[in-house]
């Protein structure tokens, strides 16, 4: 079965929508058909304040996806807004969480926090109140002076994720922030990605390979199809706003996991034979 | 702190040891001892000629390092922007660098003359490329996240140099820095062994050529003196920046 003989499911909310993307394709590379066609044509509604995940096979376009919302990268052809109105840059209220571990090595814990609202003319008084509080909520007060070199990958993490807490974002991206985590690690870090999200009502886009972390935190997940990603399905959890990692123990849980991982089956063996 | 000092104190024990039983092994006149040496170099820092001839050596060397490390980073952040440029000019530089640079000299000589020119532009030979080529990889190896967040939290590309950049590729900066001193004071000492009336390198050429051995080894060992110290000052400067 090809990526194009699957029906393509728009992922659209037409009534309350925070981002919108129609259309999007990138395409890398040369247009004349010899370039890397990564992603799309894909149509998506974040509705606002929603937690929605994104899962694929490695390769199919999630980065590339988050990119475009971020404002880091521009689709080739498509439209993409944030807040209605559309992405030209970086847009304000937008905070990304990468994979990789981003937190600067010659900066101490506080000092990487503190370092996006350094530069955005928010005054020192106010600065210090959201670190302090950012550093309180992480679970990061007691390292507050230490230097990412002396953490673990997990309380990097932690520290890049209060980095963009800080900034106040309404719109938070997460690219396979746990990537690079044990599983019990990856666990308290989801607690600790739900408590925050229920806390700031910032609507959540969390791309991750794990569907048991997908099934367990989301509103709606996405699911992809390998190169070039378009939405195959669409699946809404229905889980309690209120939730946390012990509903992995609901029956539901074991039935959308394993509802996720019989769309993601057909498209993974695609990737693994290297289509 | 005492275990700091033990190791160096130690160092130095087994090499004046060791130059001591080759002092004693090899024929008394060609190898001085090491008392004769201390001897000489009391004599040497009480003499102005000495100092006249250390003037000149640092003159030239402090504008070599100057104009090395100025050149050099400047060279390094340019080739590593133009991620291209910089990939053209690495074979290019390492191969230039590996060249026997005496060779060079006398064309050095035709453009400079026999002026402190000359081996200031020797200095910077030799000075140069390293600092350019650790600059140039620490601009290329940064981590891409690190622009990527720069850019989602917003910072101009001037904050971003600034900031995130700088401060990411300063160790390997001064780690190249601290090489190119070295090589600086090595290309300087070279020029005027070579060619040239007066300085440190042709004090030392002129005792070789009178069989004065204790003033060569002790004309060496005030020069290593001083490159260890500079060494030391730039290691430091590198470690106070760290946690
Ligand atoms: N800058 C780029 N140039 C060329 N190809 C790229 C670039 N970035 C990503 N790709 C390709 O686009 C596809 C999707 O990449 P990505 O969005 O990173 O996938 P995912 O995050 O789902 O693993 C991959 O095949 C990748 O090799
Ligand atoms: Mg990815």
């Amino acid at each position: 079965m090809s990526a194009a003989a699957l029906a393509q499911v728009p992922v659209v909310a037409p009534d309350d929508h925070h981002a919108r993307l129609r259309g999007v394709t990138r395409i890398f590379g040369p247009r004349n058909g010899t370039g890397v066609h990564a992603l799309g044509p894909v149509d998506l509604d974040l509705r606002r304040g929603e937690f929605f995940s994104v899962v694929g096979p490695s390769g199919c376009g999630k980065s590339t996806l988050l990119d475009v919302l971020a404002g880091l990268s521009f689709p080739t052809a498509g439209t993409a807004e944030f807040e209605g109105k559309p992405i030209t840059g970086v847009p304000a209220g937008v905070g990304v969480v990468f994979q990789e571990d981003a937190s600067f090595p010659w900066l101490s814990v506080e000092d990487n926090v503190a370092f996006g609202l350094r530069r955005s003319g928010v005054d020192g008084a106010e600065i210090a109140r959201r670190v302090d509080y950012a550093l309180g909520f992480m679970g990061l007060k007691a390292f507050a002076k230490a230097y990412p070199a002396q953490l673990s990958g997990g309380m990097r993490q932690r520290v890049c994720i209060a980095r963009t807490l800080v900034m106040q974002p309404r719109l938070i991206l997460l690219d396979e922030p746990f990537g690079a985590l044990d599983q019990q690690t990856r666990l308290l870090m989801g607690d600790e990605l739900l408590r925050l999200w229920r806390e700031t009502s910032a609507t959540v886009l969390l791309i991750t390979h794990a569907l048991d972390e997908a099934a367990m935190l989301s509103d709606r997940v996405g699911v992809m199809s390998a190169r070039p990603g378009l939405f195959i399905d669409v699946l809404d959890t229905g889980w309690p706003r209120d939730r946390d990692s012990r509903i992995v123990s609901h029956p539901r849980f074991g039935e959308l996991t394993a509802h996720l991982w019989e769309k993601l089956r057909a498209e993974s063996l695609k990737h693994l034979r290297g289509s | 702190m005492m275990r700091h000092i033990l190791g160096p104190v130690l160092v130095i024990l087994c090499g004046l040891l060791a130059w001591e039983v080759l002092h004693l092994l090899v024929a008394n006149s060609s190898l001085p001892s090491p008392l004769a040496t201390f001897v000489e170099m009391g004599v040497l820092l009480r003499d102005p000629d000495f100092w006249k001839q250390a003037a000149q050596t640092a003159q030239a060397f402090a504008v070599a390092v100057v104009l090395s490390t100025v050149g050099g980073i400047a060279l390094g952040v340019l080739l590593g922007m133009k991620r291209l440029a910089g990939q053209v000019a690495e074979p290019i530089l390492v191969n230039l660098y590996s060249l026997p640079k005496v060779t060079l000299y006398p064309v050095v000589l035709l453009i400079f003359g026999l002026g402190i020119s000359a081996r200031i532009a020797f200095g910077i030979m030799h000075g140069l490329i390293p600092l350019t080529l650790f600059t140039m990889n620490a601009i290329l190896q940064l981590k891409p996240v690190y622009r990527r967040s720069a850019a989602v939290m917003g910072l101009t590309s001037w904050q971003t140099a600034l900031r995130v950049v700088l401060p990411a590729i300063l160790p390997q900066v001064i780690t190249g820095a601290r090489l190119g001193v070295s090589l600086c004071l090595l290309g300087v000492l070279i020029g005027e062994m070579f060619a040239a009336r007066n300085g440190l390198g042709y004090m030392v050429t002129h005792a070789m050529e009178r069989g004065d051995m204790p003033t060569v080894l002790a004309v060496a060992l005030i020069i290593a003196a001083v490159a260890l110290a500079a060494n030391g000052l730039l290691l430091a400067l590198d470690r106070s920046r760290q946690p």
